[in-house]
């Protein structure tokens, strides 16, 4: 009844917006099925950065489960501003300098670089609006996957500093040399990514990287021995339903990267979910065979894995290769989880393997899988199993590693930069007492009420019972 | 047998246990408590307005010791605990009268 009902609502708000563009005046001489195919894109590519925005909702809570219960509102923090400020900067610089076309935003917002608008650059018959938020859903994804490496020993404000700088400068120039038509895109062979497991995740995942090795790894991590040490998260509900809600927000995130609603929309769709799925099975089959037991979080990871890997090679490959590649993804973030551990790399909820190692691995499986003419590919049978030889490799290879040393060397010298000035860490007196008290003023889990001696929030001190006023208090014993 | 109960800032908690088991101690209890003392609460602040917490996060150790350990186990204790700032805790030494390791049995000194 529900979903029926549901679907009648939809409907009848296409069918409202339908009647409104055909009758204005600039649609009245198109024929209407352009008309409509106008509305459809726009809405679905809407539709699509909503739920992309959505999974800033699955990143918190899948970084907040993973870490500890002294931290909750340093992490929820983190997320909440590296998407706030991400987009404000995304809209101020960085759009600009990957896409040109400020002036298609109200010429107000961005610089005006002189680049090739919007309309040149799609040519998809999407309004700039349409576009832009869709393209800051996807700044604000690449921005937050950095907080998770970077949990539970960062200063806030560096933190802030890193996510302004990530969205205005260091994503942008990666958008300007591949979607944005820029040399990568002017390649021979050109590179492919179709919806970003190296624009968007490996972004994310390499500046990750170099948060955690300038950072330094959280106190206890560590043994005196050197050998790497649990730090359990504190809520594997919140992993499970935040990696959930990702999932949801992919179905956004690689359908919609489409930029039109066409027939591929769905098998998009289905291969994504595929690899997703093959993900998690292959990791968590892995680690039960490796170690004995089914990790629950592991197995949230290798349902990202799958994902991640399957974001660039979604248009170009066959329905049974997005299963193969996901679950490779899923194979892969098991050990590169054990690896990064191994080098003392401290990344709590892995973000750095998921994201860095596993998009890598997504965007060179194009050059071994790639069947359709997809994402910049120009040529159908690219990939090296369906004889396009090794000239895709070539171009895939060139991507990873540039786009790499770019990221590495900004991302680094960025970290190095906020460490040399206003400073990355906080205390270890801050780390160990936990950063929600110093960093935000109170708990994310507040105190206990019936604990409190007549004190409560919003309370002005100053009221409270005195302590001196309690017998005995002077003796205490917990002091 | 003496019977060492110890307030210790949490997270000092590592290196106490470390330091415990070093002198040769075989068991401990720990649980999270809050409490007070001469430190007193920690003021916080909570959407702009700030509030007095009254009682501030310690780790309470019980440790079981022989009369002859527990000397050196005080002192290990108090030197592992020991940050020279206000809210370093206090250790208690209390005497025990006796002890039963339920599963064997044993009693006194033995059940230790």
């Amino acid at each position: 009844m529900k979903k029926a009902k549901r679907k009648l609502l939809i409907g009848g708000t296409l069918g409202v917006l339908l009647v409104l563009v055909m009758a204005s005046p600039a649609f009245g001489q198109e024929e209407p099925a352009a008309a409509t195919q106008f509305v459809l894109d726009n809405l679905w590519i809407f539709i699509a950065g909503v739920l992309v925005f959505f999974m800033q909702a699955g990143f918190a809570l899948v970084e907040a489960g993973l870490t500890r219960s002294k931290n909750v509102a340093n992490i929820m923090m983190k997320n909440l501003m590296d998407m706030s400020a991400g987009v404000l900067a995304f809209a101020l610089v960085g759009f600009g300098i990957a896409f040109g076309g400020n002036e298609l935003l109200g010429g107000w917002f961005g610089f005006d670089l002189g680049i090739a608008g919007v309309e040149d650059t799609t040519a998809e018959g999407l309004l700039p609006a349409t576009f832009f938020f869709f393209q800051a859903a996807f700044a604000a994804t690449a921005a937050t996957i950095v907080s998770g490496a970077m949990a539970e020993r960062t200063k806030f404000r560096s933190y802030f500093v890193y996510s302004f700088i990530i969205t205005a400068l260091i994503y942008p120039v990666v958008l300007r040399w591949t979607w944005g038509g820029g040399w990568l895109a002017q390649l021979e062979f050109p590179f492919s990514d179709f919806a970003g497991s190296t624009i968007v995740h490996a972004t994310g995942g390499w500046a990750a990287l170099m948060g955690a090795i300038v950072l330094g790894p959280r106190i206890g991590k560590f043994g005196k021995d050197g050998k790497p040490r649990a730090i359990p998260g504190h809520n594997i509900a919140f992993v499970v339903l935040g990696a959930m809600i990702l999932f949801i927000g992919w179905f956004g995130f690689n359908p919609g990267s489409e930029l039109l609603a066409d027939e591929f929309v769905p098998q998009l769709a289905l291969k994504t979910l595929l690899a997703g799925c093959a993900g998690a099975v292959t990791a968590m089959l892995v680690n039960w065979l490796r170690d004995g037991k089914p990790d629950v979080s592991i197995a949230a990871n290798g349902l990202l894995a799958g994902l991640v890997a399957i974001t660039a090679p979604v248009g170009a490959v066959e329905t049974w290769a997005s299963v193969v590649i996901g679950a490779i993804g899923g194979l892969i973030v098991v050990f590169s989880v054990t690896m990064f551990d191994r080098l003392k790399v401290d990344d709590p909820v892995g973000a750095i393997s998921v994201h860095g190692v596993v998009g890598t691995w997504g965007t060179l499986s194009i050059a071994l899988f790639a069947r359709y003419d997809d994402a910049f590919l120009g040529r159908e049978d690219a990939g090296l199993f369906y004889g396009g030889g090794v000239d895709q490799l070539w171009t895939q290879l060139i991507f990873v590693v540039t786009h790499f040393v770019f990221v590495v060397v900004a991302a680094g010298l960025l970290f190095l930069a906020i460490k040399a000035t206003i400073g990355l860490r906080v205390s270890p007196e801050e780390e160990m007492a936990g950063l929600d008290v110093e960093e935000h003023g109170s708990p994310g889990y507040g105190h206990d009420p019936h604990l409190s001696m007549g004190s409560a929030p919003g309370v002005p001190a100053g009221t409270t019972v005195s302590r001196q006023a309690v017998p005995s208090a002077g003796e205490g014993t917990a002091e | 047998m003496k019977l060492i109960i110890a307030y210790i800032k949490p997270f000092k908690l590592e290196q106490v246990g470390e330091a415990l088991k070093s002198v040769g101690v075989t068991g401990m209890s720990v649980s999270d408590i809050s409490g007070f003392g001469r430190q007193g609460g920690q003021t916080e602040v909570y959407r702009g307005a700030e509030y007095e917490v009254d009682f501030v996060p310690k780790v309470r150790l019980e440790v079981l010791v022989s009369d002859e350990l527990a000397t050196v186990a005080v002192d290990a204790l108090e030197k592992a605990g020991h940050t020279g700032e206000i809210g370093d805790g206090k250790i208690v030494v209390l005497s025990v009268y006796d002890a039963v390791r339920i599963r064997t049995g044993e009693r006194g000194a033995d059940a230790i």
